[in-house]
C-alpha cells in the first residue's frame, strides 16, 4: 500500500506540473503576446522603452522555457504575482478567499452525503416500488438542473417570494462571521448540495444493491441475522466505501459547480474573485486562483484516495 | 487495466446518471459489450432489430426521443411558423420592452423587446448546435485518441493517459472561462471550448475497450494477414467498440448542454444578438425580482428537459446494447 500511496502522491505532482504547463499555454494564448500585457498594465500612453523595462523586470524576454521554470518555482512557492486590478499580492487575496470557499465546499459535501446516503438505502430497500421510481426520477431532474438555475428558483421561491432566506449569501469578511450568518448560507450551500446529492443518492443505490448480492449478506442471512442487521451492519458498511472514490473524483466538478453558486450568490469567495478577475482581465488572479482552485483539488482527491486505501484492506494495488 | 489510479470498486449495477464517474469506472460497463464479432451469422439488420426492440419497450426513452425531435422542430423549423424579429430589432415602442404574456407574444418579451418564444428558438437552435457539434468532435477525437492510446500501448499509453488524468482532476469549468476570457468569444470557439471538457471520458471508455478488442482472433488475423495499425485500430477496434461510442456519446451531448449553459450564464456565450438558452438566463435574472417570470422559467426547463431527454436516451441505448448480448 506504501508503495501505491508513493505512486499515487508523485501522480498528484505531475497533475500540478501538468496544470502548471497548461496556464502557462494559456497565458501565452494573450493576443498579442506580452507587449499586449505590458500595454494592459502600464497604460495605452506607455513608451517602447518603458514596456522594454517591463518586459525586462518580469522576465518576459527570457526563452520560454526559463519562463516555465520560474512558473513553475512560483507555483510550488506559492508566489503568484500581483493582481493589477486589486492592487494586492495574488496569494494575499487566496489566502482572503480559500477559507471561505472550504466552508461553503465543506458544508455542500457534508450536505450532501448526509442526504444522499440514506436516501439511497431508503431507494433498495423501497426498490421497484412506486417511491423508488419517482425518487429516480427526481433526481434525474435534479441531475440535469444546472446549477445556476436551481440557484435562480430558490432565490425566487425562498428569498423574493416567501422571504424566508436572504437572497444574498453572507458578506463579512471572516469566516466565523460567516458561519454566524447562518440563514444566508442556507441557500448557497443547499443549491451546490443538490445536483450531487441527486448523483451520489444514484451511486449508493447501486453501491447498496450490489453488496445486497454479496456471498457475505447471504451467509448472514442463513445464519438467521435479522435483515435490519444484515442490510444496515454488512451491506451498508461495505457500500459505502465506494462513496469516499466517488467523492475524490466528484470534487472538480463540485467545484466547478462552487465557482456558479458564489457567481449567483454573490459569495465572497474564490470561485467570485475569478469570475471578476475574468471579467476585468486581471491575469495574474485569473491564473493565480486556476492553479489554487486545481492543486486543491488534486490534494482533495487524493486524500480520498488515501482515506480509501485505509478504509479497505481488500483492495490490491497492482 | 489502469495502473493503480481508481482502486474503484466494480459496481456491477451501473450508475446512469453520473457520465462523469462512469467514465472513470468505464472500462466494467465496456467489458459487458466487447463481444460482437465480425461477420457473424445473423447479420447487422436482425441485431439492430433487437436493439431497437429493446429500446423501443422504454417508454420513458421513447418519450424522451419525442422531446428532442420536438425540440428540434421547435428550434429549426419554428421560427419559420412563429415569425419573429430576432436579429436588428430597433426598439421603438417602449410598450414592447418586458411585455408580459399575452396574444401579441405568447411568453412576452425581453429588456430588448425580443419575443421570448422567439428568443428561445433561436437560443435552443444555437445551444443544440453547439452542444451536438461539440459532443460530436469529442467524440471523434475522444474515440481516435483512446484507441491509439490503448493499441499502442506502453510509453505512447501511459503519456496519453496521464495527459487524460491531469484534465480531468481539474475543475474544467476554470480553464474553460480562462481561455473564454482571453480569447474573444465566437460560435466556433465556444464549440472548440465545450468540446474539451467533453473528450476525456469517451477516451478513457474507448482505450478501456480498445485493450481487451486488440488480443482479439480477428485482430490477429488481421495482424497475420500483414494489415496495418491504422488499418486495425479504424476497420476492426473502433467499428467493434461502436455500442460504447453511441451510448456515451448520448452522455456528451446532455453534459455539453450543461456546460454551454454554465458558459453563457457566466458572460462567456455567443455575441449578441444571438443567444442560447444559458445566456437568456443569466440575461433575464435582473428582472426576476420584477416578476418576469418568462425571462427565466422557459429557458431553465427547456434546458432540464433536452439533458434530462438524452440522459434517458442514454440509459435505454445502453441497456439495448447490453441486452443483445444475453440473446444471442
Amino acid at each position: 500500500m506504501i508503495g501505491y500511496l508513493t505512486r499515487r502522491v508523485i501522480q498528484a505532482v505531475i497533475v500540478v506540473l501538468g496544470v502548471c504547463l497548461i496556464t502557462f499555454i494559456l497565458y501565452h494564448l494573450f493576443p498579442g503576446g506580452a507587449t499586449s500585457e505590458a500595454r494592459i498594465i502600464l497604460g495605452p500612453r506607455a513608451s517602447p522603452a518603458q514596456i522594454g523595462i517591463f518586459l525586462k523586470a518580469n522576465g518576459l524576454n527570457d526563452p520560454i522555457w526559463t519562463q516555465f521554470a520560474v512558473l513553475v518555482g512560483h507555483v510550488f512557492t506559492f508566489n503568484l504575482g500581483y493582481s493589477y486590478k486589486l492592487n494586492e499580492p495574488v496569494s494575499t487575496i487566496i489566502l482572503q478567499k480559500l477559507p471561505k470557499t472550504l466552508v461553503l465546499l465543506g458544508l455542500s459535501t457534508l450536505l450532501t452525503v448526509i442526504v444522499a446516503i440514506p436516501l439511497g438505502i431508503f431507494q433498495v430497500l423501497r426498490r421497484n416500488k412506486p417511491s423508488d421510481y419517482a425518487l429516480t426520477t427526481l433526481s434525474f431532474i435534479f441531475y440535469a438542473t444546472p446549477t445556476f438555475f436551481l440557484g435562480i428558483v430558490l432565490i425566487q421561491l425562498f428569498a423574493i417570494h416567501w422571504h424566508i432566506f436572504p437572497p444574498e449569501a453572507p458578506q463579512s469578511s471572516s469566516v466565523g462571521a460567516i458561519l454566524t450568518d447562518w440563514q444566508a448560507l442556507v441557500l448557497p450551500v443547499f443549491t451546490l448540495a443538490a445536483v450531487y446529492v441527486a448523483g451520489f443518492s444514484r451511486y449508493m443505490r447501486s453501491s447498496m444493491m450490489e453488496a445486497l448480492t454479496e456471498d457475505y449478506v447471504r451467509t448472514a442471512r442463513a445464519k438467521g441475522m435479522s435483515t435490519r442487521r444484515v442490510n444496515y451492519v454488512h451491506a451498508l458498511r461495505n457500500a459505502l466505501i465506494p462513496i469516499i472514490t466517488l467523492l475524490g473524483l466528484t470534487l472538480p466538478a463540485i467545484v466547478s459547480g462552487a465557482l456558479i453558486t458564489e457567481d449567483v450568490f454573490n459569495y465572497p469567495g474564490m470561485g467570485l474573485a475569478f469570475f471578476n478577475a475574468a471579467i476585468n482581465n486581471d491575469f495574474p488572479l485569473l491564473i493565480g486562483t486556476v492553479v489554487v482552485a486545481a492543486v486543491a483539488t488534486v490534494v482533495g482527491s487524493l486524500l480520498a484516495d488515501i482515506l480509501y486505501a485505509v478504509l479497505d484492506p481488500r483492495i490490491r494495488y497492482v | 487495466m489502469d495502473e493503480g489510479r481508481d482502486p474503484v470498486i466494480p459496481l456491477k449495477g451501473d450508475v446512469p446518471i453520473m457520465s462523469q464517474a462512469e467514465g472513470l469506472s468505464g472500462q466494467l460497463v465496456a467489458p459487458a459489450m466487447e463481444v460482437t464479432e465480425a461477420g457473424e451469422a445473423g447479420g447487422v439488420g436482425s441485431l439492430s432489430r433487437i436493439i431497437w426492440r429493446v429500446f423501443a419497450e422504454n417508454k420513458l426513452a421513447l418519450i424522451s426521443v419525442g422531446m428532442i425531435i420536438f425540440m428540434l422542430l421547435f428550434c429549426f423549423v419554428g421560427p419559420h411558423i412563429y415569425v419573429t424579429d430576432q436579429a436588428n430589432l430597433v426598439v421603438t415602442n417602449i410598450n414592447q420592452v418586458l411585455a408580459h404574456p399575452g396574444a401579441a407574444h405568447l411568453l412576452g418579451t425581453d429588456p430588448n423587446g425580443y419575443d421570448t418564444v422567439g428568443r428561445l428558438m433561436v437560443g435552443g437552435a444555437t445551444a443544440l448546435e453547439i452542444s451536438l457539434l461539440a459532443a460530436g468532435i469529442a467524440t471523434v477525437f475522444g474515440v481516435f485518441f483512446g484507441a491509439i492510446s490503448g493499441y499502442v500501448g506502453g510509453v505512447v499509453d501511459a503519456i496519453m493517459m496521464r495527459i487524460v488524468d491531469t484534465v480531468l482532476s481539474v475543475p474544467t469549468l476554470f480553464l474553460l472561462i480562462v481561455i473564454a476570457a482571453i480569447l474573444k468569444p465566437s460560435f466556433w470557439l465556444i464549440v472548440f471550448i465545450v468540446a474539451l471538457a467533453a473528450w476525456l471520458v469517451p477516451a478513457r471508455l474507448i482505450r478501456g475497450e480498445t485493450l481487451t478488442l486488440r488480443t482479439r482472433e480477428y485482430v490477429q488475423a488481421v495482424r497475420a494477414m500483414g494489415g496495418g495499425g491504422s488499418r486495425i485500430v479504424v476497420r476492426h477496434i473502433i467499428p467493434n467498440a461502436v455500442g460504447t461510442i453511441i451510448v456515451n456519446a448520448t452522455f456528451q451531448i446532455a453534459d455539453a448542454i450543461g456546460v454551454l449553459a454554465a458558459l453563457g450564464f457566466l458572460g462567456f456565450g455567443v455575441p449578441s444578438p444571438g443567444t442560447s438558452w444559458g445566456q437568456m438566463l443569466s440575461d433575464g435574472i435582473s428582472y426576476a425580482q420584477e416578476g418576469a417570470w418568462w425571462l427565466i422559467y422557459p429557458a431553465g426547463v427547456a434546458i432540464i428537459l433536452v439533458t434530462v431527454s438524452f440522459n434517458y436516451i442514454g440509459d435505454a441505448l445502453r441497456d439495448a446494447f447490453e441486452v443483445r448480448l444475453q440473446r444471442r
